[in-house]
């Protein structure tokens, strides 16, 4: 058996695996906050809670409707999406005039509420999630099994950041998206409807973290706490990226993925903890973030 | 006798006499959170910077007190000192961190170092992780006060209070004070007048996170035990919460918000379950969409236009 500084090649694999899974979910999450955060200016604490909604609509699919895996695949991005959108029609919008903060202040009341109805309804265990028969199983790969249910996870939301990227960078869409970013009012002046993009841009940032939920439903236990858990270690990870860049997001998302896992089998006491270290050592060497800009 | 003396010593009074009229726990209870809110809105109210991250304080304050006084067998006041001090230094250490970034960057990175020192805890050899650490002693205070007894207790949380009260109410009202609030409406002017913004922030960061470790560290004394819920992010929300009901940059606004959020806690507690998480959630989103002045604030406002027409 081969090792690599005393730890077999397996585990350390293993670990890798896991730590592309976590950081497919920080991809995806850090970059809904920052396509929200471009178009917006504020930061949506209430991430995390659209993430957990996403895994619930799953589950509860399931479980009351009989709604399968990939229609849920589907249907719960839709819904969170739709529910992000009224949220920013009735609360979010009067704010934009306001301090950054406020929206801050107020997504993270929406959270509260969120988390605190579902632990109400389904306390603080997890539900579990099958895996829907196509994906279970492992490939072997000769020197190691991989669960099919990870690499569904990490190419499915690869793909998603990818067509994000090309859509915000690469079509007219993106370029009004961009444009609004840069400058709203000269924007809405050319006749394009700002208000409408800022709409769709909330839902579509919040329908990411409801896929990813979905996503997550089977790998891990649906719990009104699995989105508090991750949404501060995504906000680590998006103060170590920066917001400036879509790129720099799914990088950063995964690279501190695969970090977190390499530390969970060299030093497992540090796991929970390594990315707000490297959040630290990024604000002493390099206060903007790797892909930021400065203000 | 003006009118802000008139009032102070209504407040006083009705301060002295609380332990007769109310439950003294509880009332011990809304001066810690009070005197952590008011702390926590000098970096708000008074400096413009969201720290999200002040549960830290809190949480370290009391662990540091409670192992100096259960495990050490410090007396209680030396006990309280080396858990303010540990705030102090904890706050040295996330104020140079969090103040190079600013605005929303400032709640994320506060947030996520405290969200470490959670961990921290969590794992120490000495905070007893899940379970806390229990049965710390009150001890004597100064050798011959007994504080086991809840009024004895009463009457130092009180004073104690006053204290860190009058200091928050001196530094705001102080040159110190001015330059913050310079900073607060317009940071790029305090700069070109030549003030050092940096060290300014820094050391209200510093003063905020102390006071908010004397709170900590004297809400451990008066329950006897610290547990990981004091340095949860909730307890980071609850403060800006408290702040925000009662008036952010309010004097009075935080020991107003306090007192409701504590007291609606307690009384809601086994009547709704985790619902009190719902009920929290909406008087945050109500507080920001309607009623951001905070309830020291619109009164503040409502009097001024009264008196403005008279």
């Amino acid at each position: 058996m081969s090792e690599v500084f005393g730890v077999p090649v397996q585990a350390l694999l293993g670990q890798l695996m896991l730590g592309l899974v976590n950081g497919s979910f920080y991809a995806m999450l850090s970059l809904g906050l920052a396509v929200i955060f471009g178009m917006l200016n504020i930061i949506n604490f209430a991430h995390g809670a659209f993430y957990m909604m996403g895994a619930f609509i799953a589950w509860m699919g399931l479980e009351y409707l009989g709604i399968g895996y990939w229609w849920s695949l589907f249907l719960a991005p839709v819904g969170v999406g739709l529910l992000g959108i009224a949220i920013e029609r009735s609360m979010l919008q009067w704010l934009y005039k306001l301090d950054h903060l406020y929206g801050l202040l107020l997504t993270f009341g929406l959270a509260l509420v969120l988390e605190g109805l579902f632990r109400d309804l389904y306390g603080v265990s997890g539900q579990p999630y099958t895996i829907p028969d196509e994906l279970t199983g492992a490939f072997n790969l000769g020197f190691m099994f991989l669960p099919k249910y990870r690499a569904w996870i990490i190419v499915s939301s690869l793909t998603v950041c990818f067509f994000t990227w090309f859509m915000i960078e690469k079509t007219r869409l993106g370029a009004y998206l961009r444009a609004a970013t840069e400058n709203p009012r000269l924007t809405q002046a050319f006749g394009i409807n700002v208000p409408l993009m800022v709409m769709l841009t909330y839902g579509f940032g919040v329908a990411l973290a409801g896929f990813a939920g979905v996503l997550a439903a089977p790998a891990l236990q649906v719990s009104p706490l699995m989105g508090s858990h991750l949404i501060i270690v995504v906000f680590a990870v998006v103060v170590i990226g920066g917001m400036g860049s879509i790129l720099g997001s799914i990088l950063t998302g995964l690279g501190l993925g695969v970090i977190e896992g390499l530390t969970k089998v060299f030093y497992p006491e540090a796991s929970a903890t390594v990315v707000f270290f490297i959040m630290v050592l990024v604000l002493l060497l390099r206060p903007a973030g790797l892909f930021g800009r400065e203000k | 006798m003006n009118r802000q003396t008139l009032g102070y010593g209504l407040l006083l009074a009705l301060g002295i006499a609380a332990p007769i009229l109310v439950y003294p726990i509880l009332v011990m209870k809304v001066l810690c959170f009070a005197l952590f809110a008011c702390a926590f809105n000098l970096l708000i109210g008074y400096t413009g910077l969201l720290s999200f991250g002040h549960a830290a304080f809190l949480g370290a304050a009391g662990y540091v007190a409670g192992h100096a006084i259960k495990v050490w067998e410090f007396p209680p006041e030396l006990g309280l000192l080396l858990g303010t001090l540990t705030s102090a230094v904890l706050g040295w250490i996330f104020g140079v961190l969090a103040i190079r970034r600013a605005g929303i960057y400032f709640a994320m990175i506060t947030l996520a170092l405290a969200q470490m020192m959670y961990f921290i805890f969590l794992q120490a050899p000495f905070t007893g992780a899940e379970d806390g650490l229990q049965g710390v002693p009150r001890g004597k205070l100064l050798g011959f006060i007994d504080l086991s007894n809840d009024i004895n207790l009463y009457y130092v949380v009180l004073t104690i209070f006053i204290f860190a009260f009058w200091l928050i109410h001196r530094t705001i009202h102080s040159p110190f004070g001015q330059v913050l609030k310079a900073i607060r409406e317009n940071e790029a002017r305090a700069i070109s007048l030549g003030y050092d913004v940096a060290k300014y922030k820094l050391l209200a960061f510093v003063l905020s996170a102390t006071l908010a470790g004397l709170a900590g560290a004297t809400k451990m004394l008066v329950f006897r035990f610290a547990t990981l819920t004091d340095a949860h992010w909730h307890t980071s929300g609850e403060v800006v919460l408290m702040t925000l009901l009662g008036g952010m940059g309010t004097v009075l606004g935080p020991v107003v918000g306090a007192g409701i959020i504590v007291t609606l806690q307690d009384q809601l507690a086994d009547k709704v379950g985790s619902l009190v998480t719902v009920i929290m959630g909406a008087i945050f989103v109500v507080c920001v969409l309607v009623f951001r002045r905070g309830i020291v604030g619109e009164l503040g406002a409502l009097y001024k236009r009264v008196i403005g027409t008279r």
